[in-house]
């Protein structure tokens, strides 16, 4: 993974055109426990690659909840003009726009961050969603199949009702389903098949969206395999667009040194090895005694 | 002359079509007063740490065409800046706890003052110190910058809440807040106008407002954010990395609009000498910004804002615009402090 973004363009988060607009609501549909979004979006669906994420204001232009909700795009349809998205009813900013009808309008910004990238050659790629941190993975899956790729997907969720898109996986590709309740497919977490996978597949492609816990376990079994793995972070953002520094993570860089890095512009993917999973514990992420800048 | 202010559709390199000249087909003259070192084409500003350094928010509006961008604090050495979380949202606002994270004084030098220069902002460099020395020595090495000429004025960040110990915040100590200025001054030439940012978490501001100009302040930003702790109620914890944060957005604008009115009318009274103030605290429409103006403020931060709409620093200045041609005002300068003669 060279830092190709999946149309061969050098692709960098901060210089890539973003649009702000009031985007109206072209459908809203339930998908097992989440709503399936549709808004009318051309400028973001023109410009959009997997792994870039968008960001909704809530309420509208009085509300008393300011910050913007960041959504990984699902799918985009550059033709109609859509942005699709995945919305998790976890509070009453993301309830408010669950329930957003046709019609109504949204303010969106996007597309922001940096995307996947494709790796130098094809093979076996493994794409691994947590909940409906599987959102953006049909969209990539298509992407690498049109590239060669030979695409494996895992879902897993909590019980059955928190998996989504398994319908979505195209039947050209191998699909392993696990539930931590065994209420569909397998009976565990997400990353228990993963290492049987690499070793029968010989994927040296990983990309892995869904809870730190589970991208950790996912990093440390593609490392173990000699397969790179791309994860995409789910940081408390305020703005997203990479002003209000708030959503931080360490990660090292090329230069071998650890920087608190914006996951809005820096991410939301990482490459795997980068990221000072060692910080990360019990929903929060310190700063490491060698990142640059450290309190002394 | 025709004034674009549509924010829709793609930025990037090509960013809208702003432009807010001193008058407009509206005949309202938004020339903001901060002094005879500081005259602005409009009073809108960034608030510092809301902004970054200019170029992500250059994606949605051209940062030229704000009266003055203000830069994120910077101290002399990189800051990682604290853990996560970082920040928790409140009614109508919200807590930040960032710990000044930034790249120092030299890189901030070498890589952000050029780029704000290249694209022709005004500059106004906020700067932070753990110690007096240490803002010095950060204003000394700014003013030794190849690309100091694109610097409006400084802005003397006594007040950032988000410091290891308490007794950090200058602005909280008429005595610390008169040694940081008076430290800064001599390193800064004449013709650069010097901002002190007071917090309104002080018993009385006017005492530190009167000692921040005694130090050499030759004007005053108000207000910082106000300190709160919120607390995870599942986890039983606090909610922040650092427990406690600023808060800032709407809900704290009354205590900005207060503590303009209570310098302000000290310097009315002739209490304490008069010396401009840069209004900041929950400014989101055109009205709010009239608002601080009339309590005492000649030229206006959007902050917070920003986080709900990148637009929002430009969009104010065309309901601000708006909102006096409507009315028939015809300078904005001329309604500074004007509810106190009401």
């Amino acid at each position: 993974m060279t830092g190709r973004d999946m149309t061969g363009h050098d692709m960098t988060g901060r210089d890539a055109g973003v649009c702000q607009a009031t985007a109206r609501v072209a459908g809203n549909a339930p998908a097992a426990a989440y709503r399936h979004l549709t808004l009318d979006a051309p400028g973001i669906a023109q410009l959009a690659q997997p792994g870039q994420f968008v960001a909704l204001t809530v309420g509208g232009p009085t509300s008393a909840l300011l910050l913007r909700r960041s959504f990984s795009i699902h799918r985009v349809d550059p033709a109609a003009g859509t942005v699709e998205i995945v919305v998790s009813d976890a509070g009453p900013g993301t309830a408010w726009i669950t329930r957003l009808d046709d019609g109504e309008s949204v303010d969106i910004v996007g597309p922001l961050g940096r995307g996947f990238t494709l790796p130098d050659a094809p093979g076996a790629a493994v794409l691994i969603g947590g909940g409906y941190g599987s959102a953006p993975m049909f969209w990539l899956a298509n992407v690498l199949r049109e590239n060669g790729f030979a695409i494996h997907h895992v879902l897993g969720a909590a019980s059955a009702d928190r998996l989504f898109g398994a319908e979505l996986a195209d039947p050209a590709d191998e699909l392993i389903v696990t539930t931590d309740d065994g209420s569909q497919g397998e009976r565990g977490w997400v990353s228990d098949p993963l290492p049987g996978l690499l070793e029968r597949t010989g994927a040296k492609a990983v990309y892995a969206c869904g809870p730190m816990g589970m991208l950790r376990a996912v990093t440390e079994i593609a490392t173990a395999h000699g397969a790179r793995a791309e994860v995409a972070v789910e940081e408390a953002m305020a703005c997203g667009i990479g002003v209000c520094m708030t959503c931080v993570l360490p990660v090292v860089g090329a230069d071998g040194v650890t920087r608190m890095s914006r996951s809005c512009v820096d991410g939301p993917i990482f490459d795997a090895t980068t990221v000072r999973w060692d910080a990360v514990a019990g929903g929060r992420v310190a700063v490491p005694a060698d990142c640059l800048g450290a309190p002394r | 002359m025709s004034v674009d202010w549509s924010t829709s559709g793609v930025a990037g390199d090509d960013v809208p079509a702003v432009d807010l000249t001193t008058v407009d087909v509206t005949g309202v003259d938004l020339t903001a007063d901060l002094g005879p070192n500081l005259q602005l084409p409009n009073p809108l500003m960034t608030a510092s740490g809301c902004a970054a350094n200019g170029k992500e928010l250059h994606r949605f509006g051209d940062v030229a065409q704000l009266g003055a961008f203000v830069t994120k604090s910077v101290k002399r050495d990189p800051q990682s800046g604290r853990g996560t979380p970082r920040m928790a949202e409140t009614p109508s606002g919200m807590l930040n706890s960032i710990g000044l994270q930034g790249p120092g004084i030299d890189a901030f030098v070498e890589h952000d003052l050029p780029w704000l220069k290249s694209v022709g902002a005004r500059a106004i460099v906020s700067i932070a110190g753990a110690s007096s020395g240490e803002f010095a020595e950060v204003a000394g090495r700014l003013v030794a910058a190849p690309d100091f000429d694109a610097v409006a004025a400084i802005e003397v960040n006594i007040s950032c809440p988000n410091v290891a110990n308490r007794g950090l915040v200058f602005a909280c100590d008429p005595a610390s807040s008169t040694e940081v200025l008076r430290l800064v001054a001599p390193e800064v030439p004449n013709g650069i106008p010097l901002l002190a940012k007071l917090t309104p978490d002080v018993t009385d501001i006017v005492p530190i407002a009167e000692a921040a100009l005694a130090g050499g302040a030759h004007g005053l930003t108000m207000i910082n954010t106000l300190l709160g702790i919120h607390i995870d109620t599942e986890r039983m914890r606090p909610h922040l990395f650092g427990t406690t944060g600023g808060l800032s957005g709407p809900a704290i604008r009354p205590v900005a609009v207060r503590a303009i009115w209570q310098v302000h009318a000290a310097m009315r009274a002739g209490r304490i000498p008069a010396a401009p103030i840069v209004g900041v605290g929950g400014v989101r429409t055109g009205q709010d910004a009239l608002e601080l103006t009339l309590a005492g403020a000649s030229a206006i931060q959007v902050g917070t804002a920003i986080f709900n709409d990148p637009s929002a620093p430009w969009r104010v200045a065309r309901e601000l615009r708006d909102l006096l041609g409507q009315r028939g005002i015809p300078r904005y300068r001329d309604l500074v402090g004007a509810a106190h003669q009401n």
